[in-house]
């Protein structure tokens, strides 16, 4: 559908979008689909893992440029961690919007 | 046909073999994870990769002969990216609230992703197709695949690299959080969402609910954004 529409979003988040509309539209759809949800959201890191064996695919390049690429993707996704956490946490700050009970406990997880 | 070796040598031509295999490595990992009192560095995708990788590696199968029976797996990660509609919707009235922080989460960690990785990569001398490739890493797979064929990478490496991105973040997001005093939920999902995908969004979820649906939600999100500035960037270092 995604494709036929010519979207730049990709099928599953067009179906997490129309998930979303639907629940507002029908509240009673999100309590009677919930038990599937939450079993399919808390086994969401095992649907990635044919993918990530994929690795072994390329390890070639990895012994090659490895060293440059590691560094990339540890440094950006640390850098990119930080800056989105620290613009939301800002500007929430100035428009208001903080919500205490959103808060971590500090100490334990 | 009692002989459990006849029935393994059966098994191990049909692409179940491989199904079950991942299943039982995530199960492994899993377990690894409640055991190490679930610390973020005994990842369940990192060690269900390793030991399915050296698996691989030791039996001398190629991946394309994996991924047949793992697809079905694999599969699952469009319903399940689906099914990340109902924690936002759970959330709806409190990411109402929070739409300009969102926006500036998101444009602040989406471009900070993509172009500190590319200054970093050049300055390793990597380039061409390999550069394109690392462009879209810090959207979900199904997404970061697309854009890679569309800017000129190679799909597969892309892959691997999301891969990387998402372990390496769901692994540094709790204690790098912590360091640096944010103690708001929803910027901690938001941002590990955006800089990590899936992989952080499953992190989030494992330790709180808010945070999840806002990890959802910045994935989603910078998806979408990625797909618009990824090309972009990308042309400024050509």
């Amino acid at each position: 559908m995604s494709r036929a529409a010519a979207l730049p979003l990709p099928g599953p988040v067009v179906g997490m979008l129309l998930l979303v509309a639907t629940c507002i539209t029908r509240p009673r759809l999100a309590d009677r689909i919930r038990p599937t949800t939450s079993g399919l959201l808390s086994h969401l890191s095992l649907f990635f893992v044919p993918a990530g064996v994929g690795i072994i695919a390329h390890w070639q390049l990895l012994r090659s440029d490895g060293l440059g690429i590691a560094a990339a993707v540890m440094i950006s996704t640390i850098l990119a961690i930080a800056a989105g956490a620290l613009a939301f946490t800002w500007v929430a700050r100035m428009t208001g919007s903080e919500e205490p009970d959103a808060l971590k406990d500090q100490g334990h997880e | 046909m009692s002989d459990p070796l006849l029935i393994w040598s059966y098994l191990a031509q049909g692409p179940l073999v491989w199904l079950t295999a991942t299943l039982v490595a995530y199960l492994i990992g899993d377990a690894c994870f409640r055991a190490a009192n679930r610390k973020s560095w005994a990842n369940p995708v990192l060690v269900a990769v390793i030991l399915l990788a050296v698996l691989l590696i030791g039996t001398g199968t190629d991946y394309a002969t994996y991924f047949e029976g793992a697809q079905f797996v694999h599969f699952m990660l469009g319903p399940a990216t689906v099914a990340l509609g109902l924690p936002l919707y759970d959330n709806l009235p409190r990411v109402r609230k929070a739409a300009l922080p969102m926006i500036a989460g998101l444009l602040a960690g989406s471009v900070t992703a993509i172009v500190s990785a590319l200054l970093i990569a050049r300055a390793f001398g990597i380039t061409g197709s390999v550069l394109a490739s690392l462009a879209p890493k810090s959207t979900t797979a199904p997404v970061a695949i697309g854009i890679s064929e569309r800017i000129g990478g190679q799909p597969t490496l892309t892959a691997a690299l999301v891969l990387l991105t998402g372990i390496f973040g769901a692994i540094i997001v709790t204690p790098m959080l912590n360091a640096m005093r944010i103690r708001d939920w929803r910027a901690r999902g938001f941002a590990i969402g955006v800089a990590a995908h899936g992989i952080g969004t499953a992190r989030a979820f494992q330790i709180n609910q808010t945070a999840g649906a806002f990890s959802g939600i910045g994935m989603g999100l910078n998806a979408v954004l990625t797909a618009i500035i990824a090309p972009i960037v990308l042309s400024l270092f050509g």
